[in-house]
């Protein structure tokens, strides 16, 4: 059984010291958990679309996840620092997204790390509520929500809880909302749940401080880190099947993948893909390492990049796989869906390419 | 995984940042200027005296035994012209050629002392080099030259040119090819400057051999090994780390988001957009040259992952080179000299020199996707 001890985590900033080079590979550690992960997204992710309806692998699967110990990776360690850095979660989240793996992840991983940073205990299973736009976690004042807010990314199974700010003098306070049922969105691996305007507000216990802006800036590399590398993931899976596919089908008398207009498709798509992969490195190190607002630039610039990327490739695979990519039975529109969500999911490449105008150019948006 | 300078390393930074800071020769942003051509040679040897250059390579040819230090980055932060490319010349020579010629060229290469040029393509040969035709016949201890070279970079102030040339007629088009280190200076052979799109005349040019000779002793590798040896080379000449282009790229980002700062209303959505993409795109590239140069510290790899760089480094210089155009609007079409314009049009060149975006796809399709030859 696939197993990941925590304190590795430990183990690795108590080296941070040491005289190396500037080095972005892998620990000997981070390449092993690399393995581990894929090897396990891999054997129990969905092979085709009718195993996204097999209730007996999802439950495998999720289960998986959970007693490998990667659903507590940014729990508090004990000292305030999560267990594990961002590039530990980071390295999870391109294997499930490499397998399409339906399992929530993302979701509760991005709550635990709210709050630890609000230095309350964990609450199991419980995720973040987003404002419509899916970009910021939802602010709610008042007794109970005013306005629809969407749980992102919850557990499959069981009642589960989603977090939402409450301002309160120059930061905000936790509380939680109630998730009981709902409509699932377009990403058919994860789940979504809409909740309605009049929730009410629940305490959430042991709460030692205020969270403050750049304790949301941090959240948010998180949130930023985990997209993309979720959007890596999917590239390099798609396309695996995709060039597998291309070896494979025949017109002509010939694989498809001997045309140089489809070779150079995939070529184009693998470049897309490795670009991603190196942008996302740095706020995956940087979310734990880098001030706030400094890591948060890293997160949206990464951010940027794998959404336009992502999208590409995604279409690139639809196209490739000709009429067969256009049905409902050919798992490549799954990895498109759920890069739309990756990608809307903590702001889209628009999104961050208007933040950087107006951090970088000084553009005032709406006076212009 | 630790993207922060060691020690060691942030020293260093520290010390170059000073130094640039003294001795910026205030170049124009290369490959847009002849005069950036003509003082290349100036600004090389001064970075090398002053022991910022040839830092990852041995210190037997006058290297400083480094590991992989990314001072591109304080070049272009600094808006300082970006560092000679000649990595994949010394990769050529010190992956292939014997100890004896490693000795005699590295470290004139290295130092700047002398100039080397690359003849490799003709006007027959280009995306197929191996047919090329210039021929290197053995004449007692001495080969003699006869052909046609273009696309030369830098011939016009060469010492040396690393040449590609067809030893053995009879052997099948890729086998019967050897390297030499031929020396420029003699009669028999001829310069001609080539004007690029945007004007300038001193990047590259043409040579031709007539007769010209070069001992034996100065091939570099074997006879007939020179195909092995030009993939080397070109394997790393599409490599934006050896290369030193990113620091071009982030000065060119950086003058045209100054540009935009000093009026951003003054700009239209997708001018600004433009700008906004083109730093994407250029931290990209800088963060992927970074991973690579991570990478090599398990070993340097001659293989085909360079074409990668090589179509991320063309997507980033031409977006960086029409936001430029964009931005300049009718500017840099009233003013024929105008940089952006310059910049645009050198811009369209990337996707050819090195191997043409093309063949970078073919060789990714089937060399490391997997997929069957056309």
């Amino acid at each position: 059984m696939v197993g990941v001890d925590p304190s590795f985590a430990i183990t690795l900033s108590k080296n941070a010291s040491m005289i190396l080079p500037m080095d972005t590979r892998d620990t000997p550690e981070q390449a092993e958990l690399r393995r581990t992960a894929r090897q396990l997204a891999r054997q129990l992710g969905p092979r085709t679309v009718a195993d996204l309806d097999d209730g007996k692998r999802t439950r495998r699967l999720a289960e998986a996840v959970r007693s490998a110990g990667w659903l507590e990776l940014r729990q508090d360690s004990g000292d305030g620092s999560p267990l594990a850095s961002g590039v530990e979660a980071a390295i999870i989240a391109e294997a499930l997204g490499e397998a399409v793996a339906d399992v929530s992840f993302a979701g509760p991983l991005l709550g635990a790390d709210l709050a630890r940073r609000a230095g309350a205990s964990p609450i199991d299973g419980a995720v973040v509520a987003f404002a419509p736009d899916l970009i910021d976690a939802a602010r709610v004042s008042g007794l109970a929500t005013t306005a629809p807010i969407y749980a992102v990314d919850c557990p499959a199974q069981g009642p589960a809880a989603a977090y939402v700010l409450v301002p309160e003098g120059s930061g905000y306070r936790l509380a939680q909302v109630q998730i009981d049922s709902g409509s699932d969105g377009a990403d058919l691996t994860r789940v979504i749940r809409r909740l309605p305007a009049g929730a009410p507000l629940l305490p959430v216990p042991n709460q030692s401080r205020l969270l403050t802006l750049p304790d949301l800036d941090s959240w948010a590399t998180l949130g930023l880190t985990l997209t993309s590398a979720d959007l890596v993931g999917l590239m390099r899976g798609v396309l695996d099947l995709t060039v597998a596919y291309a070896r494979e089908r025949r017109q002509y008398g010939v694989p498809i993948g001997s045309f140089q207009a489809v070779q150079h498709l995939l070529a184009e798509a693998l470049c897309l893909m490795e670009g991603a992969f190196s942008v996302t490195l740095h706020p995956s190190w940087a979310v734990d390492e880098l001030a706030p607002d400094e890591a948060r630039s890293a997160g949206r610039l990464a951010k940027a990049y794998c959404a336009r990327a992502a999208r590409t490739v995604c279409e690139t695979a639809v196209q490739v796989h000709g009429g067969m990519g256009n049905t409902w039975d050919c798992i490549v529109h799954v990895y498109l869906r759920r890069v739309l969500l990756s990608s809307q999911w903590f702001g889209d490449d628009g999104e961050h390419l208007r933040e950087l105008q107006r951090t970088r150019l000084g553009v005032i948006h709406g006076f212009s | 995984m630790d993207f922060r300078d060691s020690p060691e390393e942030a020293e260093f930074r520290k010390r170059f940042r000073a130094w640039i800071a003294r001795n910026n020769p205030g170049l124009p942003v290369s490959s847009t200027d002849d005069v950036y051509w003509a003082r290349q040679a100036e600004w090389h040897t001064a970075l090398y005296d002053a022991g910022f250059f040839g830092l990852s390579w041995s210190s037997r040819f006058g290297g400083h035994d480094l590991p992989p230090v990314f001072d591109d980055e304080e070049l272009a932060a600094a808006g300082a012209p970006p560092r000679p490319s000649l990595g994949y010349l010394v990769q050529g020579i010190a992956t292939h050629a014997s100890e004896a010629v490693k000795d005699h060229f590295l470290p004139g290469l290295i130092s700047g002392r002398e100039r080397w040029c690359q003849g490799f393509s003709e006007p027959g040969a280009g995306s197929d080099l191996a047919s090329l035709r210039t021929t290197a016949t053995l004449d007692g201890d001495e080969y003699v030259i006869n052909g046609h070279k273009i696309w030369t970079s830098y011939s016009d102030v060469a010492d040396w040119c690393f040449l590609l040339a067809r030893t053995d007629p009879t052997a099948p088009k890729h086998k019967g090819l050897s390297a030499f280190a031929v020396p420029m200076h003699q009669p028999g052979i001829e310069q001609r400057p080539l004007r690029m799109i945007n004007g300038i005349t001193k990047e590259f040019g043409q040579v031709l051999f007539d007769g010209a000779r070069v001992a034996v002793k100065n091939m570099i590798g074997e006879p007939g090994e020179g195909w092995r040896v030009a993939m080397t080379i070109v394997s790393h000449e599409r490599e934006p780390g050896e290369v030193g282009y990113v620091a071009r790229y982030a000065k060119t980002v950086k003058d045209l988001e100054e540009v935009v700062r000093t009026d951003p209303n003054a700009f239209r959505s997708d001018q600004r957009e433009a700008v906004a993409w083109a730093y994407v795109q250029a931290e990209m590239l800088r963060l992927h040259v970074r991973r690579r140069l991570s990478e090599r510290l398990d070993g340097l790899d001659h293989g085909p992952g360079g074409s990668i760089d090589k179509i991320l480094m063309t997507w980033v210089e031409q977006s960086v080179g029409s936001t430029a155009l964009s931005v300049a609007g009718s500017r840099a079409l009233i003013d024929s000299d105008d940089l952006a314009l310059k910049i645009y049009l050198y811009s369209r060149a990337q996707s050819v020199m090195g191997g043409t975006s093309q063949i970078q796809k073919n060789i990714i399709a089937t060399r490391i996707l997997g997929l069957p030859s056309a």
